[in-house]
């Protein structure tokens, strides 16, 4: 996700201004869809907890989930949506060239792919960062006390100069065993061959259950980098780009009105305005996206509040056990903040 | 006077017959050979041990998720693959339209191994079946559409399923396509020799890699709104194109190694060219180049792993597909799901090997 090479770089681009003719008349997004019956979403080709596969071969995973929420919201069926998996190199030109509607594949909000590319981004459904795993009998609990650590990494990604940065600006001697691939360092780390091993803190969890005793291994709280994952639309059309947006934020506010799929049938009955709002008892905030108003009330029915789709996704109960940490509402402390539907 | 007879000959001596002189001769002839002998028996036990101690001994054999394989000293995950084991020979086909996979696994298998077998029967059915009635009968089965049965797009296509549908096409495409294209590269026609030469040299000169991702992700871009050919498709096209330009240089190779009296003895019989070219020329060459033909089968059929790299999952893909499963995830998974790829990759490349040699056996009498 962090690894493309200035080439390819160049060949992105290129696409894309060729592509950019293409994108004003791929705008009416939400007509061809409803045309079609399905959303075509482009998510990752396997991410644990954000786009996996299960044992019956059905996608599960928070990305997922998102592109659920959106089928739900046009259609009221999560169902209709089927999904593309593509390569970190494919991803951009695939929801460029109108393969995809959508793109929900752990994808970095960063300014250089927001303006850049033709593409826009429509908020960030998991922060993400980069942080440290170590032993846990090294007794440390905060990566403020790695000074002197040997840390394993992947060669040549934005991972290994994110702790050069991170040691050096808090005067901490450190050093650095680069692998080729993430196998490889994560098999490194697992014989002992460094104190600890950094990546993206949703990949650590994942790269934890593949060492002998996941057990005895414990990722630090602090975050040393920015990744905000996001899922990605066509530039130029603000209807569809609007829904997209909404699919998530509807989610957030649920959990934070305490709607969840299970109450959701009870709640339509409820007296507070912000939920009779939200579950399109009252106004018609639907209908200003071209969709039927009781769009919200399908995604919590059908896909659940964004607290729901955590937990089952890749929260405390999941074998990658992620606390919701800077992911929890903004009540709460964390950074999950939707506008209001007003 | 008693008759003559010969005393009967004595047998070898003891020193020289049997296991222990095999032995002697091949594993301890000289102090090296012992050595040697020492040293491979104790790797191939130690290696032998350590296989067993992972796949069988040490391995777990039931279970229905992660914490099945997580014992100490664990070996093998076998659990996973049977768990998983639907998935990779299908992917995600609908479950209640598996039965026209399997049918179309059966006939084909019906159909190839009469094929392949010499002795048996109407050969000449057989190829029309299997040229003819099968791949159209394949087509129906599997994307539907038609009588009634529900479309199952390609992309719900994956494992074993995929791979095979990759290989057999691009195997089916290149020999006749290889064979056309080397006979136009030896044309004394310029444009047609040299149409070839541009096709093979271009095909040969760029990777697979590159084939594939211009056919699915670049050729999108450059086509008209809603003209939209199957993501499948476009990669069969270009396996197909790419392994005939390898077919054909092989094939070439066969041609050059036929004498030039044959061609004239040809010639004088009053044969034409094309009747000189599939009665003479063609049936020597190809024998040549069997081992080769086969060399571009197996390779061809190991490149179908590229697909993933267009989000199409082959066998080897969807098997680290499901490695992302956090309900499989342990140290052991992607080991066990690596050897179960190898061992299927291996079982058909190793086929089609040991036939190539039958063939090669059976073709070469009189040399």
């Amino acid at each position: 996700m962090k690894m493309l090479s200035f080439q390819f770089r160049v060949v992105i681009v290129l696409v894309c201004a060729c592509a950019f003719s293409q994108s004003a008349a791929a705008a009416e997004t939400l007509s061809i869809v409803k045309k079609r019956e399905h959303v075509q979403c482009g998510v990752s080709q396997g991410l644990p907890g954000f786009s996996n596969p299960d044992d019956k071969g059905n996608w599960v995973g928070m990305d997922v989930d998102i592109c659920r929420a959106v089928a739900a919201a046009v259609f009221g069926d999560s169902k209709k949506v089927k999904f593309t998996p593509l390569s970190a190199k494919e991803r951009f030109t695939a929801l460029q060239s109108g393969e995809v509607d959508m793109l929900a594949r752990n994808t970095t909000w960063s300014m250089h792919r927001d303006t850049a590319l033709g593409v826009d981004f429509t908020g960030v459904n998991y922060y993400d960062g980069q942080g440290f795993m170590v032993r846990k009998d090294l007794g440390i609990t905060s990566s403020l006390e790695l000074d002197g650590a040997s840390l394993c990494t992947n060669l040549g990604t934005t991972t290994e100069l994110n702790a050069a940065d991170y040691f050096r600006t808090n005067n901490m001697e450190y050093e650095i065993v680069a692998f080729e691939k993430a196998d490889e360092a994560v098999a490194a780390y697992n014989t002992g061959r460094c104190d600890a091993y950094t990546t993206d803190q949703s990949a650590l969890y994942a790269q934890r259950l593949k060492l002998t005793e996941p057990s005895a291994h414990v990722v630090l709280p602090e975050i040393i980098s920015k990744e905000p994952l996001g899922p990605v639309v066509r530039q130029g059309d603000d209807q569809w780009s609007d829904i997209v947006r909404w699919a998530h934020f509807a989610m957030v506010n649920a959990e934070e009105l305490g709607v969840t799929s299970k109450n959701v049938d009870r709640m339509k009955a409820a007296k507070n305005p912000s939920i009779r709002r939200l579950l399109g008892v009252d106004g018609t905030f639907g209908e200003n996206m071209g969709i039927g108003n009781d769009w919200a009330y399908h995604i919590i029915r059908t896909v659940g509040n964004y607290s729901e789709t955590f937990e089952r996704n890749v929260g405390k109960s999941t074998p990658l056990g992620i606390s919701r940490g800077v992911n929890a509402l903004w009540t709460q402390g964390g950074l999950q903040y939707a506008p209001p539907v007003r | 006077m008693a008759e003559w007879t010969p005393k009967p000959p004595r047998p070898a001596p003891a020193s020289s017959v049997g296991l222990g002189a095999w032995a002697r001769r091949n594993l301890f002839a000289t102090p090296g050979d012992v050595a040697l002998t020492v040293l491979g028996s104790i790797f191939i036990i130690w290696l032998g041990n350590m296989l067993l101690d992972w796949a069988l001994i040490n391995a777990s054999f039931s279970g229905d998720d992660r914490t099945a394989c997580l014992k100490p000293e664990q070996g093998a995950c076998w659990p996973f693959i049977d768990a998983k084991l639907g998935q990779f020979i299908y992917g995600r086909y609908p479950e209640a339209e598996i039965w026209r996979v399997n049918l179309v696994f059966l006939f084909g298998f019906a159909g190839l191994v009469p094929m392949l077998v010499p002795s048996a029967p109407l050969k000449s059915f057989n190829i029309a079946f299997l040229l003819g009635l099968y791949p159209v009968f394949t087509f129906i089965m599997l994307t539907g559409g038609l009588f009634g049965l529900p479309r199952v797009e390609t992309t719900d296509w994956g494992g074993l399923l995929v791979t095979l549908v990759v290989a057999v096409t691009g195997i089916a495409a290149s020999l006749p396509l290889g064979i056309v294209l080397a006979l136009g590269r030896r044309s004394r026609l310029p444009v047609i020799r040299y149409l070839c030469i541009g096709f093979i040299e271009v095909f040969r000169g760029v990777p697979l890699i590159t084939v594939l991702f211009m056919a699915s992700v670049m050729l999108p871009l450059f086509l008209p709104d809603g003209v939209n050919f199957d993501k499948l498709m476009r990669c069969l096209i270009g396996v197909a194109l790419f392994s005939s330009a390898y077919m054909a240089e092989v094939v070439r190779g066969g041609l050059q190694a036929i004498p030039k009296g044959q061609y004239e003895a040809a010639a004088a019989l009053g044969l034409g060219y094309w009747k000189t070219t599939r009665l003479i020329v063609l049936p020597q060459a190809l024998k040549l180049v069997i081992p080769g033909i086969v060399n571009t089968f197996i390779g061809l059929f190991k490149d179908t792993t590229l697909v993933l790299i267009v989000g199409l999952f082959d066998l080897l893909g969807i098997v680290q597909f499901h490695f992302t499963d956090a309900s499989w995830a342990t140290p052991e998974t992607h080991i066990t799901g690596y050897v179960f790829a190898g061992v299927v990759f291996w079982s058909f490349c190793f086929a089609m090997s040991r036939y190539s040699i039958f063939m090669e056996n059976r073709l070469s009498t009189g040399r």
